[in-house]
């Protein structure tokens, strides 16, 4: 039976970790994701979980000790933010490369400088080509679904990558809200046990392996492969987990597309304040559509330019600056995928919410609002900063 | 009560404004509702200026922004008042509640030309009183569920009981000046 409860996103994941029970977690505390590591050490201390909870002195170790436990054949977990990632750079790739499907609970926070501890994307963004796959939540119900389908998807055999679960610093993982639980028994039995095909503690396999010019390039291609697979699964495990909970997942949301005009592209919270602007437009009589991309990486660029296929312009929104002078990560995606598409329209990229600038429903009507004069005037200005002092 | 009720908390770091925010939040959803509590956070150091929020509704809450337009404002330090315009779009139809020792006279001076209710409460006196310490939240939290309405006396002690059982497990001489401190100020707020 599912429980109703009131928890912050921070509780919800560590929750959904009690109850997936992993073999090890090695943390190192950071804010705004420091609770995670909190609570789960608790749940150890208590004997709630039998996880093997390790200290480490950084995230660098934190991510090293979660590639050798994982290498082992342990179910790992670590949790981190902002400078945190950063400092596991190096042991993302080393991650995917050695395909390793360990689990990172990443609450979005701004980089420095200068020094926030707020939300924005720049941190998983930039990590976007670190080859793991990314997925995002717009509420701590949806952190909690995510992270409980985290390792179906990454220890899939036709997988084996490591998986983020994203989640957007304070404004999810500090703010308690409503949320469905499921039974511990139910988490278990959709989770199920960990058996790695290899690992060190079982037979042989090469962790950390040299490969010269000659093998180097087949490896990456492997590993895009794995990638490319993990497309098919988030999408397969998502469905297998609607049909438990009524909560059925997919690569992204659409949200009235069905006969939008003009719509808008964006990840994470800022997703639901965007739905009470599209409802307020609606009932203006304006046809305004909101898509909520979930999986960032792979990216299911073909599917999100099919769903704009019949809109007259489109707003991508980017919680992050690329400072490459001319769009965002998911602007830059999705404008790709329009032009793969051979669609063609007003396309217009937004960068918001920088370092947790507020988002407001009138700022999405804005978005809106401008989006409807590009398509009556046309736009040269495709780059813009959404409620920026200048 | 109306389909959704937006309270905005204004404190200093410390003083536990962050957690009535959440205790509110706790209680209302024991009572069946959809709820949001959350804090905004500035610089994170001891006395300085924070802000926390609560959304109580009958419907799902899916706005994640900060509340700009509340129902009832709630000033846990009276010296905010300098510096903090604690009623900036506050509805006319709500209320402002301050903890302050002095009487309601001396404090609509203060609320930059507030035209709608004004409250004051003596957090502080009731606290040392059921207390024998000032912790201003418990007495705060029983003046806003009073003046909001969000639900009845009874549901909110019996409520509140539960809650605090299960929050000061590890200390339960500190429930009953609690459980005081809510029924004082429930009687006490102006």
């Amino acid at each position: 039976m599912a429980k109703r409860d009131r928890l912050s996103g921070n509780e919800a994941v560590a929750e959904a970790l009690r109850q997936i029970n992993p073999d090890v977690m090695p943390a190192f505390p950071i804010t705004p994701s420091t609770e995670i590591p909190q609570y789960f050490s608790k749940y150890c201390a208590d004997g709630k979980v039998d996880t093997e909870f390790i200290p480490v002195e950084s995230e660098h170790s934190a991510m090293s000790a979660a590639i050798g436990a994982e290498s082992a054949g342990a179910r790992t977990v670590s949790a981190t933010s902002s400078a945190g990632m950063a400092y596991m750079w190096e042991e993302l790739y080393l991650a995917s490369a050695n395909r390793l499907p360990l689990a990172l609970a990443l609450v979005n926070r701004a980089l420095s400088g200068p020094i926030n501890i707020n939300c924005d994307h720049s941190d998983s963004m930039g990590a976007r080509d670190a080859g793991w796959i990314q997925l995002y939540a717009e509420t701590n119900q949806e952190a909690y679904d995510n992270m409980v389908q985290a390792y179906r998807i990454a220890e899939h055999k036709d997988v084996r990558l490591p998986i983020m679960i994203c989640q957007d610093g304070f404004i999810t993982s500090h703010a308690v809200q409503n949320i469905m639980l499921m039974d511990d028994a139910e988490v278990k039995g959709f989770v199920g046990e960990y058996e790695p095909e290899h690992s060190l503690l079982k037979d042989t396999m090469a962790v950390g392996p040299y490969s010269v010019s000659n093998y180097y390039m087949e490896a990456r291609r492997a590993q895009m492969e794995a990638l490319r697979n993990a497309k098919a699964v988030v999408k397969a495990v998502g469905e297998e987990f609607g049909e438990l909970t009524g909560r059925k997942y997919g690569w992204f949301e659409e949200y009235c597309m069905e006969d939008a005009e003009v719509a808008i592209v964006i990840i994470g919270s800022a997703a639901g304040t965007a739905k009470d602007a599209v409802d307020r437009l609606r009932k203006e009589g304006k046809k305004v559509g909101l898509i909520k991309v979930r999986m960032f990486r792979p990216f299911p660029g073909t599917e999100i330019a099919e769903a704009l296929k019949n809109v007259k312009a489109v707003g991508l929104m980017d919680r992050t600056e690329s400072f490459n002078d001319c769009c965002g990560p998911l602007g830059a995606e999705v404008t790709a995928a329009l032009f793969r598409a051979k669609k063609q329209c007003e396309m217009i990229n937004w960068v918001y919410g920088l370092g947790g600038r507020d988002v407001r429903v009138e700022d999405i009507e804005k978005v809106f609002a401008d989006l409807y004069d590009a398509v009556e005037n046309g736009t040269n200005d495709t780059y813009r900063y959404l409620g920026v002092r200048e | 009560m109306k389909n959704i009720v937006e309270i905005r908390w204004h404190g200093r770091g410390g003083q536990g404004a962050k957690t009535a925010a959440l205790l509110l939040a706790d209680v209302a959803f024991q009572t069946g509702k959809y709820v949001q509590g959350f804090p905004e956070y500035g610089p994170e150091r001891m006395g300085a200026p924070i802000t926390a929020y609560n959304r109580i509704s009958e419907n799902d809450i899916r706005v994640h922004s900060n509340i700009y337009e509340p129902d009832y404002v709630v000033v846990v330090d009276e010296s905010l008042l300098e510096t903090v315009d604690v009623t900036a779009g506050l509805k006319k139809e709500g209320a402002v509640i301050v903890n302050t020792e002095k009487n309601k006279e001396d404090i609509i001076p203060l609320l930059g030309g507030y035209e709608g209710r004004v409250y004051v409460i003596d957090a502080r006196a009731i606290s040392i009183a059921a207390l024998g310490r000032y912790f201003p939240n418990s007495p705060m939290l029983a003046a806003i569920v009073n003046v909001s309405g969000v639900m009845d006396r009874e549901t909110f002690m019996n409520e509140m009981r539960g809650s605090y059982a299960h929050k000061f497990a590890s200390k339960p001489e500190v429930i009953e000046g609690n459980m005081k401190a809510l029924e004082m100020a429930f009687d006490q707020v102006h």
